[in-house]
C-alpha cells in the first residue's frame, strides 16, 4: 500500500468540502476518483499534495505521515500531480518546463552553479538526458524549444503529464487530464496513461468525468459525493451500485 | 499623569487620521485587491488642493474641504482607470510598478506646482479647551469628531445600502457579479472615488495642525498599508482599530521613548507580526 | 582550440569588452567620464534588482536601502582606518545578512506584503541614517571617505585609486564580476527555478521547487551586490548622506530596469547607461525628471512590459528555436 488516507476532513468556514474520507492507493494500480462537481475530488488532491492543510485526519505515504507538509517536500517524496486548469510555466519553453520538473532530483546549489562545479555539470547532463527521454515518451520532441503558449490544449495536457513524470514519482495524481478535449485527444491521453502504468510502472490516481475512459482504464473506482465517499470497488461493482447510479451515473447505465 | 493624558489625546487624534486613511485603503486593497501605493500621495494632494482653494480663491475651510473631496474623488477615478485597470488581469507585481509610477508623478507634480517647502494653512478654529489638564485645540477635537462621523457613515454605506453590498459582491466574485448584471468597472471607479475622497477629507482636517509638504503622504501611505495588513485586508473594523492603536503607539512612544524613531514603530510592528503570523493579524489563509 | 572558437562565436561581446577597456583613452572630459563610472555602478545595482524582480518576480523596493547599508558600512570602516578591500566585502555581506533577516518573515507571505515591507524598510534605512547622529552623522551625512586603499599587485606594482581611470577600471572589474555571477545564475537550473517562481509560484512549489528558499537566495544575492555597489560608491564619491539610501534611487533603477528590459542581462546595463545620458542632454527637464520617469514606468509596464531588450530577446528566441532544432537537442537545457 503506497498511500493511505484516514478519516480525512477539510472544512472551509463551516462548509465541509471533505468529510471523513478514508481510502488507500495500492502500488501499481490505477485508481479512479469520480463524483459530481463539487464532490471534493480536487480538494482531496490538494490535501494529499500539501496545498491545503487538513482540518483533521491522517495522510500516510509509505508509512510516513505527510499531512501538512509543504508541497515541495511532498513532491520530493514521490507524489506528483497535474491540475484541472492546465498549469504550466507559460513564460517558458517546453524543455524548460520539463527541466524544472526534474529540479527536485538535482543536488547542486548556489555555489555549484557559480563555479560550474563537477556536480553542476553532472546534474545538467542528467537533466538533459531525462528531458529528452520524457519528450519522446510524451511525444513532444518536435516542439522541444517552442514556448508553451504555442502548444495546443492537448499538447499542453501532455506536457503537464510529462512534467509530473520526469520527477520520477511513485504516484501521479491526474486531475481531469482530458478536461475540455475532443474524443481523439482524449484517446491519446488515455493511451499515454496506459503507457505510464504499464511501461513506467507508476501508480496512478485519476479524477475523471468521462465514464467510458474510467471504466476502460481503472482497476478500482472510488465515488465521492458532497465530500463523502459513497462507494468503492471494481468498475463492474460501481456500475451496478444503486446509490452511485442515482447520484451520478444516470439512468442509462442501468442497462 | 497630565502628560500621559495629553499623549493619549494626541494619539486619538492621530489615530483618527490613520483610521480614515486606512479605511479608504482597505476598501481598495482588501476589496479590489489593488495595492494602491499612491494612496498616501493622493491624501497629500487632497491637502494641497484644500490649501490652494483656501489661499488662492479664498474658499472657506469647509467649502475647500468638500471641494477637495470632490476633486480627489475624480482624481482617484482617473488613477484607477489609467494606472490600475489596464493591469487587472496581470500578475500583481505589475500593479506595484505602475503604482510607483503614479506616486512619482504625484509627488513631483506637487513639487513643480507648489514648491518643495512646507506650507501653512490658516487654522479655522483656533480656540483651546482645557479639560482634565489636557490642552485640546478645537481643530484637533474637530478631527476626532469628523473622523468618527465619516467612519460611521462609511460603515452604514457599505453594510446597509445596495451600493455597498454591490461593492462587497464584486469583491467576493467578480465574474459572478458581472453575470448578474453589475457593472464592475463602475464599482471599481466608485470604490476608488470613496477611498480618495475620504483621504482628502482627513488631509484637509489635519492640514491646519501640521504643515503640509509634498512628502507628507509617503510615510502616511506606508503606515496605512501596515495598518491594513495588520488589521486584515478588507476588514473595516480592523483598519479602524489598527489606525487608533498605531496613533496611540506613536504618540505615547514618541512622547516617552524617542521622537526621531516614532515612524519606525509601525514598521517594526509589521515585521514582528509577519514573523509570527504570515497572513497578518486577522488575515485568512490563502490556498 | 576551444577558447579561440568561443571568442570568435561571441565576437560582439569581445568587441564590447575591448571598447570598455579602451574607454579611458577615448574619453577626455572628466564630467562625462564620471557619468560613465556612475553608469557602471548603477548597472550593478540594476542588474541585481533584475535578479529579484525581473527573474524571480518579487517586488523588492528596498534596493537603495541595501545600497545605503553598503555605503555607510564602507564609509565608517575606512574612515576608522580599515582597508577598503576588507571593508567592502564585509559591508556587502552585512547588507546580504540584513536582507536575509528581512526576507525571512516577509518572503513567507503574499507578494503584496513583501513589496510593502521592502518599501517601508527602504524608507526606514533613510530615517535611521538621518537620526542616528552619533553613528551616521545625521542628515548631513559623512564626508572625507577615503578612496580605495592602494592595492599592491604582482608585476604591475602598487596601483592607487586617486585617478578617474583607476576608479573606472575598478568599477568595470566589479561590473564584469556581477555580470559573470548573474550569467551563471540565470543560465542554469537554479535560474530556471527562479523564473518558475515568477511565472507560477504555486505550481513551482507543487513540482518540488523550494520556493521560499529560492526567493530568499535571490533576495540575498541581489542585496549583496546592492551593498557592494554602495560600498564602492562611498569610496569613490567620498561623501554620503541619507539620500544615498533614498527611495528615489530605487525608483530610478526600476525605470532603468523596465525600460532597458527586465529578465535580460543586457537590459539593465543598457537602461543604466542610456537613460541617465538622455537625461543629461535634457537638463532643462531635470525638474520634471521624476514625472517623466513615473509616466514612462506606467506606460512601459502596461504596453511594453519587456522593455527594449524584451523585444530583442523575443527575436533571439525565435532564432534560437530555429537553430536549436537543426543542431539537435544537445542544448536542451538552457545554456
Amino acid at each position: 500500500m503506497l498511500l493511505e488516507v484516514k478519516n480525512l476532513s477539510k472544512h472551509f468556514a463551516g462548509l465541509a468540502a471533505l468529510h471523513n474520507v478514508s481510502l488507500q492507493i495500492r502500488e501499481g494500480e490505477v485508481l479512479a476518483i469520480v463524483g459530481p462537481n463539487g464532490a471534493g475530488k480536487s480538494v482531496l488532491f490538494n490535501l494529499i499534495n500539501g496545498m491545503l492543510r487538513p482540518t483533521s485526519g491522517k495522510i500516510h505515504f509509505l508509512g510516513e505521515d505527510i499531512a501538512g507538509l509543504k508541497p515541495h517536500l511532498i513532491a520530493r517524496r514521490g507524489i506528483a500531480r497535474t491540475f484541472q486548469t492546465t498549469a504550466l510555466f507559460d513564460q517558458l519553453r517546453v524543455v524548460d518546463n520539463l527541466a524544472i520538473g526534474y529540479r527536485l532530483r538535482n543536488t547542486h546549489g548556489f555555489w555549484s552553479t557559480i563555479f560550474h562545479s563537477r556536480d553542476w555539470k553532472e546534474d545538467r547532463a542528467r537533466t538533459t538526458a531525462n528531458v529528452m527521454e520524457t519528450l519522446d515518451f510524451i511525444g513532444l520532441a518536435e516542439k522541444a524549444f517552442h514556448p508553451v503558449s504555442s502548444l495546443s490544449q492537448a499538447e499542453q495536457k501532455r506536457l503537464s503529464i510529462g512534467v509530473a513524470l520526469i520527477s520520477q514519482p511513485k504516484i501521479i495524481l491526474l486531475d481531469e487530464p482530458t478536461g475540455g478535449l475532443i474524443l481523439e485527444d482524449t484517446d491519446e491521453i488515455t493511451d499515454l496513461i496506459k503507457k505510464i502504468y504499464k511501461v513506467a510502472g507508476i501508480t496512478i490516481c485519476l479524477i475523471e468525468h468521462k465514464m467510458r475512459m474510467v471504466m476502460d482504464l481503472a482497476h478500482r473506482i472510488i465515488v465521492l459525493n458532497f465530500g463523502s465517499m459513497i462507494a468503492e470497488g471494481s468498475p463492474e461493482e460501481i456500475s451496478k451500485n444503486p446509490e452511485v447510479i442515482e447520484a451520478y451515473l444516470g439512468a442509462e447505465y442501468l442497462a | 499623569m497630565a502628560l500621559f493624558l495629553q499623549q493619549v489625546f494626541n494619539g486619538i487624534m492621530l489615530g483618527s487620521t490613520y483610521a480614515i486613511v486606512a479605511l479608504g485603503l482597505t476598501l481598495v486593497f482588501g476589496i479590489l485587491h489593488i495595492p494602491n501605493f499612491a494612496h498616501g500621495h493622493l491624501y497629500m494632494l487632497g491637502a494641497y488642493i484644500g490649501f490652494f482653494l483656501m489661499t488662492l480663491y479664498g474658499f472657506g475651510f469647509w467649502t475647500a474641504l468638500i471641494a477637495s473631496m470632490i476633486i480627489l474623488a475624480l482624481v482617484g477615478m482617473l488613477v484607477e482607470r489609467i494606472v490600475y485597470r489596464p493591469l487587472q488581469n496581470r500578475p500583481v507585481i505589475n500593479s506595484f510598478i505602475s503604482a510607483v509610477g503614479a506616486l512619482m508623478i504625484l509627488e513631483t507634480g506637487v513639487i513643480v506646482l507648489w514648491g518643495p517647502q512646507g506650507r501653512r494653512i490658516p487654522n479655522p478654529y483656533p480656540g483651546i479647551v482645557d479639560l482634565l489638564g489636557i490642552t485640546m485645540t478645537w481643530q484637533r477635537l474637530l478631527v476626532i469628531l469628523v473622523a468618527i462621523v465619516l467612519i460611521i457613515l462609511l460603515q452604514i454605506f457599505i453594510k446597509k445600502t445596495t451600493v455597498g453590498t454591490t461593492i462587497e459582491a464584486v469583491a467576493q466574485n467578480r465574474e459572478g457579479a458581472m453575470l448578474v448584471g453589475i457593472n464592475v468597472n463602475w464599482v471599481f471607479s466608485l470604490t476608488f472615488a470613496i477611498s480618495t475622497a475620504t483621504a482628502a477629507a482627513a488631509a484637509c482636517l489635519v492640514a491646519p495642525i501640521f504643515m503640509i509638504s509634498p512628502t507628507m503622504g509617503a510615510l502616511l501611505g506606508m503606515k496605512a498599508f501596515v495598518i491594513v495588513i495588520l488589521g486584515g485586508l478588507g476588514s473595516i473594523p480592523g483598519a479602524i482599530l489598527g489606525g487608533y492603536i498605531l496613533g496611540l503607539l506613536e504618540a505615547i512612544g514618541g512622547g516617552y521613548l524617542s521622537a526621531a524613531y516614532k515612524d519606525v514603530y509601525a514598521f517594526g510592528a509589521l515585521i514582528l507580526i509577519l514573523s509570527i503570523r504570515p497572513t497578518g493579524l486577522f488575515g485568512r489563509e490563502v490556498s | 582550440m576551444p577558447a579561440i572558437r568561443f571568442l570568435l562565436k561571441k565576437w560582439f561581446y569581445v568587441l564590447l569588452l575591448v571598447l570598455a577597456m579602451a574607454l579611458p583613452f577615448l574619453i577626455t572630459n572628466r564630467y562625462y567620464f564620471q557619468i560613465v563610472i556612475m553608469g557602471c555602478l548603477f548597472s550593478i545595482t540594476t542588474l541585481s534588482l533584475n535578479l529579484i524582480l525581473g527573474y524571480t518576480g518579487q517586488a523588492s523596493l528596498a534596493h537603495a536601502g541595501f545600497f545605503g547599508i553598503g555605503a555607510y558600512g564602507v564609509a565608517l570602516m575606512t574612515k576608522s582606518g580599515i582597508s577598503f578591500w576588507l571593508a567592502l566585502p564585509l559591508s556587502a555581506l552585512f547588507a546580504a545578512l540584513i536582507g536575509f533577516l528581512i526576507g525571512l518573515p516577509t518572503l513567507r507571505t503574499r507578494g503584496s506584503y513583501f513589496a510593502i515591507a521592502t518599501l517601508c524598510f527602504g524608507v526606514i534605512v533613510s530615517i535611521v541614517a538621518g537620526s542616528w547622529i552619533e553613528f551616521t552623522g545625521g542628515y548631513t551625512g559623512l564626508v572625507g571617505v577615503p578612496h580605495p586603499t592602494p592595492l599592491p599587485l604582482p608585476i604591475i606594482g602598487v596601483i592607487g585609486f586617486e585617478t578617474q581611470t583607476a576608479q573606472y577600471y575598478l568599477v568595470l572589474a566589479f561590473l564584469l564580476l556581477t555580470l559573470l555571477v548573474m550569467h551563471r545564475l540565470v543560465y542554469s537550473l537554479l535560474g530556471l527555478s527562479f523564473m518558475a517562481i515568477r511565472n507560477n509560484e504555486a505550481l513551482a512549489e507543487a513540482v518540488g521547487v523550494n520556493t521560499f528558499a529560492g526567493k530568499i537566495l535571490s533576495f540575498v544575492v541581489a542585496n549583496f551586490f546592492a551593498g557592494l555597489a554602495g560600498g564602492i560608491y562611498a569610496s569613490l564619491v567620498g561623501s554620503i548622506s541619507p539620500s544615498t539610501a533614498s527611495i528615489d534611487l530605487t525608483f530610478s533603477w526600476l525605470v532603468y530596469l523596465l525600460l532597458g528590459g527586465a529578465a535580460t542581462l543586457a537590459g539593465p546595463i543598457i537602461g543604466a547607461f542610456v537613460i541617465p545620458v538622455i537625461m543629461e542632454y535634457l537638463q532643462f527637464l531635470q525638474e520634471y525628471r521624476l514625472i517623466i520617469f513615473g509616466a514612462l514606468l506606467i506606460a512601459v509596464i502596461i504596453y511594453f512590459p519587456r522593455g527594449l531588450m524584451g523585444g530583442f530577446s523575443t527575436l533571439q528566441q525565435r532564432v534560437r528555436e530555429f537553430y536549436g532544432q537543426r543542431r539537435g537537442v544537445k542544448h536542451a537545457v538552457r545554456s
